[in-house]
């Protein structure tokens, strides 16, 4: 079909202004946040309700067109850089919260919602919703389930798909299947909730999302712990959990990353200290207190050179304004920043952190790594300039090896950034050929005209 | 037309500042019009990529990519916020000077910035000509705001409700001055701009009273001309440069402390954009001379805050983009604000935003503009203010039509002229 006749039936679905095919627009969704390659749409389409989100599908699917749906763009694996020529979905208007249920707690809301808006709804209903993304005052929960996100609070509270209850999403023929209940148990069936999560828009679309609430903690407390040197503040980490306490934050910032920050906000940070962990127990007040008085002790048992406790909401505020500054602060030394997601066992970080500053020398690169210990997930951040033609090559090299070894180490691809196209050509090395021809096989079976997403995650093998 | 080459040549010159965004998309949290729209060509990054396309040639409509940077209301919020610390401003500005002088200005645009604009008699004499006719034309519409609507379907007054041009703008009622510095030992170079000066004369007349009762002397040369940002927002950088000589030139013809204004978009205008866009010599004016009206009264003349009363009137104050984001004021208008015995300053929920003007933005896309500004009607309602207070002309405009259509009849005043009614 020609763009123009397309065009139309698009907007018969969708309203003429919401569909989108200058060259300005196209272009201006050919990226997100990861740094690869730009590839442009043949056309851009944004329901204002469910209705015609399920019918964009159809169309789509009736007559071949690759289709990609995109919230905020904000993910970092190029799970929204389009097919060319492909059909982008925009889920911005798709934005209600439909339901906060206090009695169940639950909530039903559109893929479109941001994260942080949500978040603070459910606040003002005195109740929690903790994955809490970086990204979280931009990124969407559709976004968030698609990727599964992580964020801060994983460590205790887990990931998105932690709190997914059910998703109502269209197939690719525009039919709207039910998943999950709105129960806090439900086993009918396939799991096909679970199945949803972290598929990057492969292989369905959602149209609403069933999430569970909690109630937030009666008491917090954070910490901040320096050291002079990687290895004993790695231990630490592992002494905490050990001491089968579970915070509900425990980042890492490395020497370089705490010098940046440093630099970046003068807030009174050690640039002396290798490294320092930032630490968040929350809970009932006297077991946050317990909690609390054990880390310190865990932590100068490993001979930490100092543990600073906050007093008052203040301070708590700028131990996170620290935590919170290392990407700012990172992203202004070189014009291009490269935030890597690589996951290893927690027990494997003083071996990761050895592996990177090795891998910096060898590819002559600037990383600076921070990113949340307690769960092993490290952000290695090269800055660089990708206009460095020789540098540029060196950063992928980089990136290689970053994963050959966090895999050598036990650890995963990605521990909430996903998969996308970044990071396709290396899923075989972690989960093995079979592992990928099952889900192959699964999508080839969803999704036989391989219009949804294609090429993310699983690579462009599928015909 | 010149060659596309020529075009992108001349924007790989801001390679150096585009290549800072990381394209975190953390802007989208920001954008008074991304809120709107949810368009990635409303937000930052989205017009980052589109500059940083046309410089690499991946794009070849510059009119397409005019269009969306024009969608903007250079309220700097994504500036300040942005983790990568993008000269986001800057860049549009050159971008947008750099696509114009490629494309050529509109008809329209020629005549007012190279025409009216430059030649501030000639203006001052058609807008007074105006003034006359306005009566015929329009209607009251909120007599508490002051406003008026148009009386019959013309094109640009579209559904405005429009604050009218005075009877007697400020340089007809006083039309120069040129005191001594009395007990204050200062003197300050004053620069109403021309909001003030056409639709607002008494907030002029209110900063001269407030010098005269500090007994600080004021050098107000006559034939002042517009500070430039409307040819600059426009991309016209030739007309922007004339208005800032002829400016200069007025100003360093005699000695002064400081050049106050009471418009934020001016003072930011002339602080950081003249020095950054202006090539020539920039005189007496040297950015650190400066300053806003408010934080001239706080900061140089002491002004504190008055002790608190019973029964205050309750005053929501706006921050306006350029006091708030590009020079970080947003205490001294409080405090000015506070320093009027009986008045208290009362906050927006939602806390600060932009009210949707944004120059002629507010004239391009009104509907976005008006969608943007009800909010901030509807904030200013909710707060339970007697009286909305802004330290910014341009923004007292937009919120006496926003409040006036939002039947919110509340009076719109400069912070200037709350402080001076107490003096
Ligand atoms: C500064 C910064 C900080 C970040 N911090 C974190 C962090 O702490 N933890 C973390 O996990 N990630 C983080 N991220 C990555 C990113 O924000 C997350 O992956 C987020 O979940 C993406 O949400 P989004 O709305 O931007 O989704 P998008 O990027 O628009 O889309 C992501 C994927 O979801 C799919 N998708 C979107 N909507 C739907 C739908 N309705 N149905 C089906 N598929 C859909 C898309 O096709 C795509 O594959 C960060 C990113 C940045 C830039
Ligand atoms: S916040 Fe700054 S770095 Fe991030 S996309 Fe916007 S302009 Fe670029
Ligand atoms: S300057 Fe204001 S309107 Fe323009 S992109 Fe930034 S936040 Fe949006």
């Amino acid at each position: 079909m020609s763009t123009q006749s397309l065009e139309k039936e698009f907007a018969k679905i969708a309203g003429q202004e919401n569909v989108l095919t200058q060259e300005a627009d196209l272009h201006a969704y050919s990226y997100d946040s990861a740094v690869l390659d730009q590839v442009r749409p043949g056309i851009v389409v944004r329901p204002a309700d469910s209705e015609s989100l399920g019918k964009v599908v159809r169309l789509c699917n009736e007559h071949g067109l690759k289709l990609t749906v995109r919230g905020a763009g904000t993910n970092l694996s190029g799970g929204t850089v389009p097919h060319p020529g492909g059909v982008v979905c925009l889920t911005t208007a798709l934005d209600k919260i439909l339901e906060i249920n206090q009695d169940d707690l639950y909530a039903v809301v559109q893929p479109g919602v941001i994260t942080a808006k949500f978040a603070a709804q459910v606040a003002s209903k005195g109740l929690l919703y903790p994955p809490d993304p970086g990204s979280q005052a931009v990124s969407t929960l559709g976004g968030n389930v698609a990727e599964n996100a992580g964020g801060l609070r994983a460590l205790k509270y887990g990931v998105t798909k932690d709190y997914v209850m059910g998703i109502d999403f269209f197939d690719v023929s525009g039919n709207l299947v039910r998943t999950g209940a709105r129960t806090v148990k439900c086993v009918t069936g396939y799991n096909l909730t679970g199945l949803m999560v972290a598929s990057e828009g492969t292989l369905g679309v959602f149209e609403k999302i069933i999430l569970k609430l909690v109630p937030p903690p009666k008491a917090i407390k954070s910490m901040m712990a320096e050291f002079d040197n990687v290895q004993a503040a790695s231990e630490t980490v592992s002494s905490i959990i050990a001491a089968k306490i579970v915070p509900a934050t425990l980042e890492f910032m490395d020497n370089f990353t705490i010098k940046t920050v440093e630099n970046f906000r003068g807030a009174g940070l050690n640039t002396e200290a290798a490294a320092l962990l930032l630490i968040e127990v929350d809970g009932h007040p006297a077991q946050v207190e317990d909690d609390a008085a054990q880390i310190v002790d865990i932590c100068n048992a490993h001979g930490a050179v100092k543990v600073r406790q906050a007093e008052n909401e203040q301070e708590r505020a700028a131990v996170w304004q620290a935590r919170r500054d290392a990407l700012p602060a990172l992203a202004r030394v070189r014009p291009t920043t490269v935030l890597e997601d690589a996951t290893v066992p927690r027990s494997k970080i003083p071996a990761m952190m050895k592996a990177l500053e090795r891998i910096a020398d060898e590819f002559k690169l600037t990383i600076g790594t921070f990113g949340h210990a307690g769960d092993g997930n490290l952000h290695p951040t090269i800055l660089t300039d990708k206009r460095d033609v020789q540098e540029w090559e060196r950063v992928h090299k980089a990136i290689d090896a970053i994963f050959d070894e966090a895999l050598a180490l036990g650890g995963t691809l990605s521990g909430e950034h996903g998969i996308g196209l970044a990071k396709a050509k290396y899923m075989h090395l972690e989960h093995g050929t079979a592992a990928i021809e099952y889900s192959r096989k699964l999508k080839e079976v969803m999704d036989p005209g391989n219009i949804l997403n294609p090429g993310k995650i699983l690579g462009t093998l599928l015909s | 037309m010149a060659d596309i080459k020529q075009l992108a040549d001349k924007l790989k010159e801001l390679d150096d500042l585009l290549t800072r965004c990381m394209r975190c998309g953390m802007c989208q949290a920001q954008c008074p019009v991304f809120a709107r729209t949810g368009r990635e060509t409303d937000v930052t990054r989205g017009k980052l990529a589109l500059i940083s396309g046309l410089g690499r040639k991946m794009l070849s409509d510059p009119e397409q990519v005019k269009e969306r940077l024009e969608r903007c209301l250079l309220c700097g919020t994504c500036q300040v916020n942005c983790p990568s610390g993008v000269q986001v401003s800057d860049i549009f500005l050159r971008a947008r000077a750099i696509i114009n002088g490629y494309l050529g200005l509109s008809r329209s645009e020629k005549i007012i910035f190279r025409s009216l604009l430059t030649h501030p008699g000639l203006m001052n004499r058609l807008v007074s000509f105006g003034a006359l006719f306005q009566g015929l034309l329009s209607k009251e519409a909120d007599s508490t705001i002051g406003t008026s609507c148009a009386r019959f379907n013309v094109p640009l007054s579209k559904e405005r409700h429009f604050k009218k041009l005075a009877a007697k703008p400020l340089h007809k009622q006083v039309k120069s001055l040129d005191s001594s510095t009395g007990s204050s030992g200062l003197r300050v170079a004053f620069f109403p701009g021309c909001i003030t000066d056409k639709i607002f004369p008494e907030t002029g007349l209110a900063a001269l009273k407030i010098f005269k009762h500090h007994e600080v002397g004021v050098y107000m040369p006559e034939g002042q001309a517009c500070c430039g940002i409307p040819a600059l927002s426009a991309g016209d950088s030739k007309a922007f440069s004339s208005l800032v000589s002829m400016n200069v030139q007025l100003f360093s013809s005699t000695q002064w402390d400081y050049l106050i204004t009471p418009c934020a978009t001016c003072t930011s205008t002339i602080r950081n954009l003249w020095p950054e866009f202006h090539n020539g010599d920039l005189g007496m004016v040297r950015p650190e001379k400066v300053m806003d009206a408010t934080q001239f009264l706080m900061d140089v003349l002491g002004v504190e805050p008055a002790d608190i009363q019973e029964n205050q009137k309750k005053i929501a104050y706006h921050d306006p983009c350029h006091l708030r984001n590009s020079l970080k004021i947003t205490t001294q208008p409080r405090s000015i604000i506070s320093a009027a015995k009986g008045n208290a300053v009362v906050e927006l929920p939602g806390g600060p935003s932009c009210c949707g003007s944004g120059g002629s933005f507010n004239i391009k896309h009104y509907e976005l503009s008006a969608d943007i500004g009800r909010q901030k009607a509807r904030d200013i309602a909710a707060s339970g203010a007697q009286v909305a207070a802004t330290a910014c002309p341009a923004c007292m405009l937009q919120l006496s039509d926003m409040l006036s259509k939002e039947n919110i009849s509340i009076p719109v005043k400069h912070v200037l002229e709350i402080y001076a009614q107490s003096l």
